[in-house]
């Protein structure tokens, strides 16, 4: 369990974390989401401690990270990759980690394994990829097997192979009872991984709750519908009260008018379907609506738009709690 | 896919230890290449000078004038070479700390141990313990291998002769004070380039500097100055001219206190920082 509580972190004139809070519980994978610059590892180097907060405090399981007796075996984390030492071999950096929290040897080889790496263990980490660099972070990680960790980009530089084990490590992870927090600014990766989710721009937090929620409420559902007589159809829905935008390809995406009403008004008046698929809104474009009056580096200047889904899931967080 | 065999239960009572902590920071030193290269490239040259002395005085004996002759310290010319141990026990010192912050380390490190004091105790203990016997194995190597060089017309000295033991011994032991002193400037600075110029500027650089001033301004200061006492302390037989200087170990007491003044800034702005 991590409680974060109204943390403040400025550098300067900057302030990268404004008064943020948010809880993040055991069993489940909670997605840490945001664009570039929105303060997301600055938060997590405030959980574990090597960046202090300005104001506010963190509790993992109720204490502060210093207060923690062994931490290793309590909170695992991978806040960077390769931030090892590029002479050292990526056995003697595990065992520097476990030897200082009296971690028995023979896990260190349990994680190097665990982790793909028991064929580089003597190499030095100068010469590791970047993958293979992310893959000795997490297993620094898992090395006092702790009920808490946390990944900062963990799959940033992963092939695909790669990709696939942190997605499966993390979502073994939570079920066995671990709280798992992992930040990521891919969020079909976290479409893919998360049970929770929490976002945050400029600093502060923009939505927090499950990831069901977060692509239900937001905006973008719709049907497309496909048929030869794309433009009756049209007409009809329109007559019902449906709204209807063409896709470039034909299609008809519809809002307004469930598929089941669609596909009944279509059969009573002779209208072949081809297609006829409610669509969610994908995580990605549900993250872009959240984002975009928060995002730091926009490629393009476009017009602003009001943040509708933010208020959305946030109060439907508010009634739940 | 199995991560472990259980998730463990909270270990109740059981607390990271100082000697683990020195453990883990053994580990790291002998487990870079920098540690090796450092203290080798230290004895092969400091021993390399003793050599040379002790090879090359007897020979040139002839040339030295009486005043030379009358001075002549064999104790002190077979210890010159420490003061390239000097130098490069401050390199391996400011890189034993500055290599966690130039790779990044330092966050594993802080996540393992998040007492920041007791990282910086535990690595100046084991760093000073390594430093400490390779002072001693360069200052007695150095010594009797000069000694054993220097003939006859030249003198040489033996360790039961009076001050000669303070100086060998006492020689080998500034070597690991300074390299404490460098890792108390590289926690302060935090970046090699800057802490090793820093430890050279104070090293050598001021010296040459300050000598170029009035000397009833500049003595002082010298005498305070790790060249000076390093000097010193290898000295038997006294120069003459010299106006006050600090005796060897008031001297030595001097460093020890530039060391551990750098330490305790250096860790108590470790906690005040991010890192």
């Amino acid at each position: 369990m991590i409680e974060v509580n109204g943390i403040t972190k400025r550098y300067q004139d900057k302030t990268a974390v404004d008064d943020l809070s948010f809880e993040i519980r055991p069993g489940q994978v909670t997605g840490f989401l945001g664009p570039n610059g929105s303060g997301k590892s600055t938060t997590m180097r405030m959980i574990m401690g090597p960046d202090a907060p300005d104001g506010g405090s963190v509790q993992i399981n109720g204490r502060r990270y210093r207060d923690i007796p062994l931490p290793l075996s309590e909170v695992g984390a991978l806040l960077e990759a390769k931030a090892i030492h590029p002479g050292r071999s990526a056995f003697n950096h595990l065992w520097f980690l476990a030897r200082s929290n009296d971690i028995p040897r023979s896990r260190v080889t349990e994680v190097l394994r665990l982790a793909g790496l028991e064929d580089v263990a003597k190499k030095r980490a100068g010469k590791f990829s970047l993958g293979m660099g992310q893959r000795l972070g997490i297993a620094a990680a898992l090395l006092g097997d702790p009920g808490v960790l946390l990944f900062d980009e963990p799959v940033n530089g992963l092939d695909p192979e790669g990709i696939l084990w942190v997605r499966n490590l993390l979502k073994s992870l939570a079920a066995e009872g671990r709280t798992v927090f992992v930040s990521s600014h891919l969020m079909s990766e976290m479409a893919l991984t998360a049970d929770q989710l929490v976002v945050i721009g400029r600093g502060r937090l923009i939505a927090a709750g499950s990831m069901d929620d977060f692509i239900g409420k937001s905006p973008g559902q719709f049907i497309r519908v496909r048929s030869p007589r794309a433009g009756d159809l049209n007409e009809l829905i329109v007559q019902h009260g449906g709204h209807v935008t063409e896709e470039p390809d034909g299609a008809l995406a519809v809002t307004g008018l469930p598929a089941s009403t669609i596909g009944e008004l279509s059969g009573r008046s002779g209208i072949f379907l081809h297609e006829l698929s409610p669509q969610a809104a994908s995580l990605e474009e549900a993250f872009m609506e959240l984002t975009r009056d928060s995002v730091e580096y926009h490629g393009s200047a476009g017009p602003a738009q009001l943040v509708t889904a933010a208020s959305a899931i946030t109060s439907s967080q508010e009634g739940r709690n | 896919m199995t991560v472990a065999t259980s998730v463990s239960p909270p270990k109740a009572g059981l607390h990271y230890r100082v000697s683990s902590v020195m453990g883990a920071e053994w580990i790291k030193m002998r487990s870079v290449r920098s540690t090796i290269w450092t203290l080798t490239a230290m004895t092969v040259i400091t021993l390399g000078i003793a050599i040379i002395a002790g090879a090359v005085i007897p020979a040139q004996w002839h040339t030295f004038p009486a005043s030379q002759r009358a001075t002549f310290d064999p104790t002190s010319i077979s210890l010159r070479g420490l003061l390239f141990g000097q130098l490069v026990i401050g390199v391996l010192g400011v890189m034993v700390m500055s290599a966690e912050y130039g790779t990044g380390t330092i966050r594993a490190t802080l996540a393992a141990i998040p007492n920041r004091p007791l990282i910086v105790a535990a690595k100046a203990a084991v760093f000073a313990m390594v430093a400490a016997v390779a002072g001693q194995v360069l200052s007695f190597g150095a010594f009797f291998i000069a000694q054993a060089l220097l003939s006859s017309p030249a003198r040489h000295a033996s360790l039961g002769q009076p001050g000669v033991l303070r100086a060998v011994v006492g020689s080998g032991l500034i070597i690991p004070v300074l390299g404490l002193f460098a890792l108390g400037l590289a926690t302060i600075i935090r970046y090699t380039a800057g802490a090793i110029t820093a430890y050279v500027g104070t090293l050598l650089v001021l010296p040459i500097t300050l000598d170029a001033l009035p000397s009833s301004f500049s003595h002082p200061i010298l005498n305070c100055l790790p060249l000076q006492i390093g000097d010193t302390m290898a000295s038997v037989v006294s120069s003459p001219g010299s106006d006050w200087t600090l005796s060897p170990w008031a001297g030595f007491g001097v460093l020890c206190l530039y060391a551990l003044a750098a330490l305790v800034i250096g860790a108590w702005l470790m906690v005040r920082r991010d890192a």
